[in-house]
This record gives structure tokens, sequence and C-alpha cells, in this order.
């Protein structure tokens, strides 16, 4: 078995390529990985790290940090830091010095167009495998259909609809209802 | 030259450090996404850093390739303004400090969960939050084309992921690869 930092770091290299259309995409697989193969983490504490995530400012796949720092501290939010985030940006960095000799503007539309489907099916799925790991029967997955709503219409702040949720959630846990 | 011309109308270019500096403070500033009109206007409008085709060339490049918008966004930007040195320090700053605030955070709602009722506050926030995950999934879900192919596409994606519970590295690498290429195909 290798040290825990460098099993983080093995499972975070591969998904970091996969985060197409932004973080959210690799949060069904970041959950199978962590929770179901290496048991690393329980489905409550990663829906947990999950809700501290959004609540913190910066990229969403700051998740993975969080990830790392609970499972094996500092260095584990080190490996799982340069894990997600490594691979993308040495491709991006790639991309940019070669640009200016580089004549891709149709396979970049066609790229860009072509993963919009696979970025759409991967971020409905993250949202499914969320809600299957929620807590607190049909209530909490109903203020999740509630916020979703709200988001899709209205510019509601994020930050606000969070609290709202976690008030929202209190509240009916302190009349009994959940 | 043609470009020393152009950079005429441009501001000076910013030192690494400020750069850092710059990302520091988005990167602290923003919640729950959007950012890229955020740096549109920062180094766009605002600054005049760079030009607005510069900068939308690089938004489609950050869009289309893996990886956080905003964190590709940055290297793109950095890149541009600075070199290597600059692509460095702007990601440092989009990514450390707010890598430190996360794990503030964490650590504090930890300190608390003595209290059964962080705990509920948490699930409730969780759900609330799932929403941003699902509104930006069916906004997704919305640009995609309303054809045979494309639809089929995302509900494979959908599928293998959700249910199946497949590799997401081998489920993109498939998807992904035969959506491309009919796209491109296509024209």
């Amino acid at each position: 078995m290798p040290p825990l930092p460098l099993s983080i770091l093995l499972v975070f290299l591969p998904l970091s390529l996969v985060t197409i259309g932004g973080g959210q995409s690799a949060i069904a697989d970041m959950h199978r990985q962590i929770v179901e193969v290496h048991h690393w983490m329980s489905a409550t504490q990663f829906v947990d790290a999950f809700a501290i995530a959004r609540l913190a400012p910066g990229p969403g796949s700051l998740l993975a940090t969080l990830i790392g720092w609970q499972i094996a501290g500092f260095w584990g939010a080190i490996a799982a830091t340069i894990g997600i985030f490594g691979p993308t940006a040495l491709l991006i960095y790639g991309v940019a010095h070669i640009w200016s000799r580089f004549e891709g503007a149709r396979l970049l539309l066609a790229l860009e167009k072509g993963l919009r489907p696979v970025a759409a099916g991967m971020i409905l799925a993250s949202s499914y495998v969320l809600i299957q790991s929620l807590e607190g029967g049909w209530i909490s997955r109903c203020i999740a259909l509630a916020s979703t709503a709200l988001l899709m219409a209205t510019p509601v702040n994020p930050l606000l609809l969070i609290g709202g949720g976690a008030g929202c959630f209190v509240g009916l846990h302190l009349l009994g209802l959940v | 030259m043609a470009q020393n011309h152009m950079k005429d109308a441009l501001a000076e270019r910013p030192s690494a450090l400020q750069l850092f500096l710059i990302f520091t403070r988005i990167g602290l500033t923003s919640f729950g996404g959007g950012l890229s009109g955020w740096l549109l206007r920062e180094f766009v409008q605002r600054r005049r850093l760079m030009s607005e085709e510069d900068f939308l060339n690089g938004l489609s490049i950050a869009q289309a390739l893996p990886g956080v918008n905003v964190t590709n966004m940055a290297i793109w930007i950095g890149y541009k303004l600075a070199g290597r040195n600059g692509a460095i320090a702007c990601w440092l700053g989009m990514v450390v400090p707010a890598a430190f605030v996360i794990v503030l955070i964490a650590s504090l709602f930890a300190s608390l969960s003595s209290y059964p009722l962080t705990h509920v506050a948490l699930v409730g926030a969780a759900a609330a939050a799932i929403g941003l995950s699902l509104s930006m999934g069916l906004t997704a879900a919305r640009r995609v084309p309303r054809r045979v192919f494309p639809l089929a596409i995302m509900a494979a994606t959908f599928v293998a992921v959700a249910i199946l519970k497949l590799p997401l590295l081998w489920t993109v690498l498939v998807a992904g690869t035969l959506s491309v290429a009919v796209t491109y195909a296509r024209g």
C-alpha cells in the first residue's frame, strides 16, 4: 500500500481531466471513489464537505482540497489539490503557449459543441448522486428542488440561498418535523 | 511591430505579484460561479489589460478544455499578460488563499460538531447547495441541441455515470470522442 497522500493523488489525477464544464461534473465519480471504493469518508461526511465547499469562496473544485484535508491532513490537502488542478492546468498552459501558431478554430468549435451534451449528462448525474446521499428524506429533497427552481427563476444570491436552506431545515428540525 | 502598436491601446502590463493579488481578491470574493463576467469586467473593461477578442478566445478554450473554467482563465490571462510567471501567479492567487479559507471554514464547522444542530444545518445547506448543481445541469441540458444524437449522448452519459456507476474517465473518453467527432464531421 502506498502512503495515503499518494493514494489520494492517484485518485484525483485522472479526475482532473474529466472536469469538463467545471468541477461539478466530477462529483459523481469523486463520490464513487472516496465513499464506495476506498471508504475514506462516509456518504454523510461527503455531503457535509460538499455543502462546506459551496459555502466557501473560490473555485468549487476546492472540494477536493477539503476532502484531502479531512482524510489525511495537510499532505492530503496538498495531494488532492495538485491532483485535481494539476493536469488541466498544464493542459491549458500548453494550449495558451501554442495558440498563436495553432489554427484550431473549427476543431475548437467542435470540441465545445460536442462536449456540451456530455457535460450536461455528467452534471445531472452528479446532482442525482448528491440527492441520493442526502439525509432528511423528502423534506431535504424538496429543499433541493425548491432551491433549483429559485436559482433558475430569480437572480438570488447563492450564499443567501444556502443559508436559507440551512435555516429552513434547522427550523423544521426544531419543530420536530425532521 | 504591429503587436506593439496594439499594446499601446492597452494599459501597462502588470507584474506577477499584482496579478497574484488581483486573483486573490477575485478568488476570495467569488461565490457560486458566474465568474467569467467578473473577469471580463476586471481585465478588459476596467483595467484594459487585454483586448476583448483575446479574452473571448481564452474563454471558449477554457470552457472546451477540461478543468474549472475560472482557473483555466486564470492561467490563460496570466500567460497572455506576463508569460510563465504570470500564469503561475494567477493560478496561485486563485487557488491557494481560497484553499486556506475552505479548510478554515471546515475546521470551524468541525469545532461546532458536538452540537447536533450543526449537522442538521449542514444537511439543509447541502440540500440548497444541490440546487446549484442541478440548476447548472438543467441550464447545460437546455443548451444541448434538440436533435436525436446530442440528446442520446446526454442521456447515455447520465445513465452510465449515475445509474451504472461506470468510471467517469472512460465514459467521457468514449462519449466525448464520439460526440466531438460527429460534431466535427458535420462542420
